[in-house]
């Protein structure tokens, strides 16, 4: 057995009093050798991320190691003093953060943020800080690295943008990288190419690295050892084979179990069923008017968009960011006017409906959106938000909130979160409030903006069974978008794929994910993560 | 960056010059100025001598314009009160006005913004308490009783400050801890809530991350974010306190732009109003300009715009 880099042993975090449990991380024990990446997984709230800010001596303020030892290179780091922990950070342990869009300063370049790391733990000339600097940039595969040198963060993408985090965590040569969920926030394709990256950096630099993450995807892509932590505590940890395919423990398995199939859950299709949504030519570009200082500039965000959905039929809307989907889905409900094009619902073309009488057709188009947090007003009741719309449309209170308490069963949550706020729900909970929020006023077709995106997996098959319950039992018609193209093809029956605004591939389901036909959608298939690794059938009972 | 400068002053220059329509407006804003200028006893014939020589039965557009090529050089009118140009009675004054309003605006970021840091790195400490406190008594306390108070201790019991007049640099330390005291709650908490805000981001965690000192994450890293919106305050509180800093004039017998401007709204001398407007109004837009290019500078997210 090689040497450890990282050996942490009962390491125990207090969480402060009144949290729902004394600790964020109780009794943790878990090592991590040279060349060798350990994926710590867990839903959120599990201590994975704590974990990983404890080595690193970045915890807030609010949270303390109060026992447990984490041995860096033989020295416990909870015992060093705060100076001398900062000699190590950025220089033999390094960390990548979630979020490459607030990771930097937005105020220094990022060349003088890489320089930094030099400035503070080594003796470099000016110049040579500066050709290291351009060696990295080099290194993390970022294009013209002299321009990206002197660029400000906001001039650089997502992907851009992480490997800038990657160079400065590089910078130094550290032993120990520590990644929490550095991919999480970026499109497949830029992923894919990160998760590369990790995997060079390993066998090049022989670095130990942690990898914190939610995604089995992502486990089965690259980790050498899995850690599976539930509420603080680790729960199974082994290889990455026996962690995936024969996991041992009961959450382990209700997690594994979670995970999206990539084939579709047979169901019946009704291929003569009328048709229920038709988007004739739909077009919308965005125009930034000509200034003093600037020309004008157009972009198209949705291009001659055509598609049908027929009753009962749910289409599935898969892109990445910056493809279109959600202006689209705003389109169609005209919260934002398109500027060509028809979209029929039944016999009705909901652009030609006057602005007034718009309110009663809205009532067929209902939407859920991604944020189960932002999308409920924190200051009223879930009885009086769920009643808001139909006794807008002029439905007696009485039977409104008949109608509402029936919506709760449905959605498996108790009449007396009624008379709750939302700040007493979970995530998950939220989110199944805003579909009886959406479902109130008998929608004809749903929306699902990205909704089970932000969720735990566990949580995310929760509501999407809730989905595929709700649309059986009330024939809904389901616009389905989403970036995730594994829990795309469990849900949908047919879809189209966008790219730039366009519809570059659309059709069945099975079809389109067996033989793609664009060079896009194949393109974000073979970038999909975990593709060697079938979910075992765990003959788990949800 | 050239070009943000650019449009900047561009656009300063089209704020100035509606600036100055409406103080020319100003003229006409309380009726015929003749008849004004005239008095009360005037014949109807010595108002049309006094309209033909002021140049007001000349069209609108050719006296604004007139107006504005003689203040642009510095002819400002004169003074119907004093008789004696308007130019020649604003200058001396807007001198200790101005020295007044850059030594309490130095003052009042220098107390407020180590103030703030302070409170931001120990929120709800006895630090932050205590700048909380000095911030509240700032807001709570009027001017001009403070500057009493000031003048009762220092200048009356201890005797280490004049009272008042403008003579030595001794005469403006009173002035100035009484309008820049005044100013510095708000900047103070301003930069507090800055630091607290700036201190969650994700880009200090990164920098601390990267093993950086202490002091290096606060000052290099918070502070620049933290300080931007302060910069813009800084330039509002500057241009309110060369326009507003009347009741510390009075108090202290400075006599400033400030205290001009009171006397001629009293006596209706609309010449030394209209260029005193002018005037003021020309260092809002300067100083502005100038919270912009610093900003510009701390910010580079706001060149591009």
């Amino acid at each position: 057995m090689a040497e450890t880099v990282l050996s942490i042993r009962n390491l125990t975090v207090d969480l402060p009093e009144g949290a729902d449990r004394p600790h964020a991380v109780e009794g943790l024990s878990l090592d991590v050798r040279p060349n060798e990446i350990v994926c710590i997984v867990g839903e959120s709230g599990s201590g994975k991320s704590i974990t990983s800010f404890a080595t690193m001596g970045l915890l807030p303020a609010a949270l303390r190691p109060s026992a447990g030892e984490v041995l860096f290179e033989g020295a416990d780091v909870l015992k060093m003093s705060e100076a001398g922990h900062a000699r190590l950070r950025g220089n033999r342990m390094a960390m990548i953060f979630q979020e490459p869009m607030s990771a930097l300063n937005p105020c220094y370049t990022v060349g003088d943020q890489i320089e930094e790391v030099f400035e503070t733990h080594a003796t470099l000339s000016r110049s040579a800080r500066r050709k290291r600097v351009i060696a990295l940039l080099e290194e993390v595969r970022l294009p013209d690295p002299e321009r990206i040198y002197h660029s400000f963060p906001h001039q650089l993408s997502g992907g851009q943008r992480q490997r800038i985090v990657i160079a400065m965590a590089l910078a130094m040569d550290p032993t120990l990288l520590i990644a929490d969920e550095p991919t999480t926030a970026l499109d497949v394709t830029t992923q894919m190419q990160i998760l590369k990256m990790f995997r060079r950096l390993k066998e090049e630099r022989g670095a130990g690295i942690m990898f914190v993450t939610h995604d089995f995807d992502v486990v089965a892509e690259i980790a050498d050892r899995v850690v599976v932590m539930q509420k603080g505590r680790v729960v199974e940890q082994g290889t990455a084979e026996e962690v995936l395919n024969h996991p041992t423990h009961p959450y382990t398995r209700q997690l594994i179990d979670a995970v999206p199939r990539r084939t579709r859950a047979a169901r019946e299709t009704d291929a003569g069923a009328e048709i229920a949504l038709r988007v004739q030519g739909l077009e919308k570009a965005f125009h930034t008017p000509r200034t003093l200082f600037s020309p004008a500039r157009t972009v198209r965000a949705v291009a001659n968009v055509d598609f049908t959905v027929r009753r009962g039929e749910t289409l599935g809307i898969v892109g990445e960011s910056g493809s279109g989907k959600s202006t689209l889905v705003r389109c169609l409900m005209r919260l934002t006017e398109p500027e060509d094009g028809a979209v029929w619902v039944g016999n009705q073309n909901l652009l030609e409906t006057q602005r007034g009488n718009l309110r009663a057709y809205r009532k067929e188009i209902q939407i859920v959106f991604q944020d189960p947090y932002g999308s409920l007003n924190p200051r009223r009741t879930i009885g009086d938000q769920l009643l808001e719309g139909p006794t807008n449309f002029g439905v007696p209170r009485a039977e409104a909130w008949e109608k509402a308490r029936e919506l709760m069963r449905i959605v498996k949550l108790n009449d007396e979160a009624l008379y709750r706020y939302p700040n007493q729900f979970s995530g998950g909970q939220r989110q199944r409030i805003c579909i009886a929020r959406a479902l109130m006023v008998e929608p004809s077709i749903l929306i699902a903006d990205e909704a089970v995106s932000a969720l735990d997996v566990s949580v995310q098959k929760e509501v999407l069974t809730l989905l595929r319950e709700i649309r059986e039992r009330m024939g809904l018609t389901m616009l389905f978008i989403t970036h995730d193209l594994r829990v795309a093809a469990q849900v949908c029956d047919s879809v189209i794929v966008m790219e730039k605004g366009r519809i570059v591939e659309s059709g069945p389901i099975d079809r389109v994910f067996a033989e793609p036909q664009a060079e896009y959608t194949r393109k974000l298939l073979s970038a999909q993560p975990g593709q060697g690794w079938e979910v075992p059938d765990l003959g788990v009972t949800a | 960056m050239l070009k943000y400068i650019l449009s900047r002053v561009v656009m300063a220059i089209l704020v100035a010059l509606t600036v100055s329509c409406i103080s020319f407006a100003l003229v006409y804003a309380s009726g015929d100025p003749a008849i004004a200028i005239a008095g009360e006893n005037a014949t109807p014939a010595d108002i049309a001598h006094i309209r033909h020589q002021f140049g007001f039965d000349r069209p609108v557009p050719v006296q604004y314009g007139d107006w504005l090529w003689k203040a642009l050089h510095g002819n400002l009118g004169v003074s119907h009160y004093f008789n004696q140009s308007v130019a020649s009675l604003i200058w001396p004054r807007l001198e200790v006005t101005m020295t007044l309003g850059l030594c309490a605006i130095v003052f009042a970021l220098v107390l407020a913004i180590p103030m703030g840091v302070i409170a931001a790195m120990r929120p709800n400490s006895i630090v932050d308490r205590l700048a909380l406190l000095i911030a509240v008594m700032g807001q709570a306390i009027p001017s001009f009783w403070l500057g009493l108070l000031l003048i009762v201790a220092f200048s009356i019991n201890l005797g280490w400050l004049p009272a008042s007049g403008t003579d030595s640099w001794q005469n403006f330390v009173l002035p100035t801890i009484v309008l820049g005291y005044y100013a510095a709650p708000a900047i103070m908490r301003l930069t507090r809530a800055g630091m607290l805000e700036v201190l969650q981001a994700d880009y200090i965690r990164t920098a601390r991350a990267k093993g950086l000192s202490r002091r290096k994450v606060m000052f290099k890293h918070a502070l620049r974010n933290a300080i931007i919106p302060v910069v813009s305050l800084a330039a509002v509180q500057m241009g309110f306190m060369l326009g507003g800093s009347v009741v510390v004039e009075s108090v202290f017998a400075l006599h400033g732009a400030g205290f001009l401007a009171w006397q001629s709204i009293s006596r209706n001398d609309l010449p030394v109003m209209q260029a005193l407007i002018l005037i003021f109004a020309m260092f809002y837009i300067f100083f502005t300009f100038l919270a912009d290019i610093l900003n510009a500078w701390l910010d580079p997210r706001l060149r591009g715009r």
